[in-house]
């Protein structure tokens, strides 16, 4: 184990919660060294935490506004150098039986010392345990993230339109505007394969959103199918290699 | 004796009166009588085709003393719960023989029925036997549903409301317990308060301003660790200071409305309280600010269906529980016969 203290990270909608976990940390720090680099109210608070901190662990409750605790481990999961995640919870029979059944450790509050040191000792290395979470909340992330000017916004999935692949973001085209997500383009089409439909080398459309294609003349003179949207007045140009399995879908639909 | 509504205690007679101030009695007595006299038309029916306009006939003069029998009754029913047992019975069928002779003499002539003393007897024969298997079939029920079986079941449903929030009261509790050690005091205090009405014996009305102290000392825990978050606004204008009403029907829904209106919500937000008396009736109102799938919630549908369940225990048909989303915003609404505590 190397010596530098534990860097913790503690996410708790309760400020009384949030001190309990301190003075606990406090408790324990002759066993086990630990530091608090910071407290958030909540998930996406978190988020914008980690911008600045790094953190080792994260005590992350589950219930709570705006990201729970299940939507910031899926996130964190999502990107690379997270801190592990280590959920607490107060009692609450609907939350106990997911967390059993998909073999993720908790801590139950009131959280007692011993069992807080336990669980830190055993910390799962990285972030956290990316087959445990499907497990537990299968229907994946409800939120992709986009950092503008230090915050960070949530872009429901349900509300995106299309994704573009830039030169090193991702432009998320959602109802209301534009969001930049720094994801591949790939691993979003392996997460949300469901949901999205590759029409374009640089390019996923969320399937509900297509209205229909049509013909028209590209700018090099040559004739191409585009993709007309529900709700945007985008057309989206689909590329001739997609366009059999593209047109095969419509014809399903 | 307790009255049955009121109280649901062991009571061992042959034939006790129902409530008549009771929609639900009243339901069951306009069926029942019908319902004999539509299996009498058919025993004298000799035409199928001629069954409606007999059945008709013998309805339209079955009904006006049947309901001149239920409206008298229902404005004695408070002497009638102070005379003894044979007494009101007694009063009962006089009011059913009375009406049945008083109604065949003013429909006779209408009729073109003979006012023979021979019509008159056979009328009230049948109003007294209506009356009693009626009086029978309501003691019947009453037995069935009130003493031993619907006190297991109303302690069943008292004992399973969740104490979810037990464990997060005493998270808080800790959490303050060494940086304010009286407010930690006050705390447990509370809870012990909560904690001793949970577990009493929960058979009887009690008076809504105990509900109402009971809902503030759980709402003070909640403060504590959702500290300016939650927001609680009270209407008791117009609220009748005298009410009873069932035990443990506050606490859960505000347990729900924390639950499902405050914990998930980023900015401070509030809970209404709404306590009114609409002339007969007890109209209780909570409203919390709705999310997204909050109200089919399990934890919610639970509780609310308890409470309803609770609710029929003690008041039959005549309570209701609704709940209906609009501008954002949840709400539970009860209402429950008006009943004073001075009667009790």
């Amino acid at each position: 184990m190397n010596a530098a203290p534990l860097a913790v990270l503690i996410v708790d909608d309760e400020a009384p919660a949030r001190a309990r976990l301190r003075d606990l940390l406090a408790d324990i720090g002759a066993e086990l060294p630990c530091v608090v680099v910071a407290e958030a109210q909540d998930g996406l608070a978190a988020l914008e935490v980690l911008q600045q901190h790094s953190a080792d662990v994260a005590l992350v409750d589950i219930r709570m506004p705006r990201l729970d605790g299940i939507g910031l481990a899926q996130q964190l999961a999502a990107r690379p150098g997270g801190p592990a995640v280590i959920f607490v919870t107060a009692y609450d029979q609907y939350a106990v039986r997911a967390f059993e059944l998909s073999a993720i450790d908790y801590l139950l509050k009131p959280v007692r010392a011993q069992r807080l040191l336990e669980a830190l000792r055993k910390l799962p290395q990285g972030s956290a345990d990316a087959a445990a979470l499907r497990r537990l909340a299968p229907e994946g992330r409800h939120h992709l993230t986009s950092s503008e000017r230090g915050r960070v916004l949530l872009v429901a999935v349900a509300d995106i339109l299309y994704l573009k692949a830039e030169l090193k973001y991702v432009t998320v085209r959602a109802r209301d505007r534009d969001y930049l997500v720094e994801e591949s383009l790939t691993a979003l089409e392996q997460e949300f394969g469901e949901r999205f439909v590759r029409v374009h080398r640089s390019c996923l459309v969320a399937r509900d959103a297509i209205a229909g294609c049509e013909r028209e003349s590209g700018p090099d003179g040559e004739t191409r199918w585009v993709i007309l949207l529900k709700g945007a007045a985008e057309r989206l140009a689909v590329s001739r290699r997609q366009w059999p399995h593209l047109k095969a879908l419509l014809r399903q639909e | 004796m307790a009255r049955k509504m009121t109280s649901i205690r062991q009571n061992q007679e042959l034939i006790r009166l129902p409530d008549f101030g009771n929609i639900g009695v009243w339901l069951r007595v306009l069926l029942g009588v019908n319902l004999g006299a539509l299996l009498v038309a058919l025993a004298a029916n000799n035409a199928l085709s001629q069954l409606p306009s007999e059945f008709a006939m013998l309805a339209a003069t079955v009904e006006p003393p049947l309901i001149a029998s239920l409206v008298l009754l229902y404005a004695l029913r408070r002497r009638l719960e102070n005379l003894g047992v044979r007494l009101a019975v007694s009063l009962v069928l006089a009011i059913a023989l009375a009406t049945s002779a008083a109604g065949y003499l003013l429909l006779a002539p209408l009729q073109a029925l003979s006012a023979a003393p021979a019509g008159i007897l056979r009328a009230m024969f049948w109003a007294a036997l209506a009356a009693l298997l009626l009086l029978r079939y309501f003691s019947a029920r009453a037995r069935l549903q009130s003493p031993a079986l619907a006190e297991a079941r109303l302690l069943a449903l008292t004992a399973r409301i969740r104490p979810h929030f037990l464990f997060n009261a005493l998270n808080a509790v800790l959490a303050v317990i060494r940086s304010e050690p009286r407010r930690a005091e006050t705390a447990i205090e509370e809870l012990a308060d909560l904690f001793r009405v949970l577990m009493r014996d929960n058979r009887d009305l009690v008076p809504l301003s105990e509900e109402i102290e009971l809902a503030r000392k759980y709402l003070n825990l909640e403060r504590l660790r959702l500290g300016e978050r939650l927001q609680v606004r009270w209407d008791m204008e117009s609220c009748p200071p005298d009410a009873v009403v069932p035990p443990l029907m506050l606490q859960p829904l505000l347990e729900n409305a924390v639950y499902h209106g405050i914990e998930p919500a980023e900015q401070p937000a509030e809970i209404n309280i709404r306590f009114a008396r609409r002339g007969e009736q007890l109209l209780i109102e909570l409203s919390n600010p709705a999310f997204a799938g909050s109200g089919d919630h399990p934890g919610n549908r639970m509780a609310l269906a308890n409470i309803r369940e609770r609710l029929a225990l003690f008041f039959d048909l005549e309570a209701t529980l609704e709940t209906e989303t609009g501008d954002g915003r949840y709400l539970v609404r009860m209402t429950m016969p008006y009943r004073s505590g001075d009667r009790l």
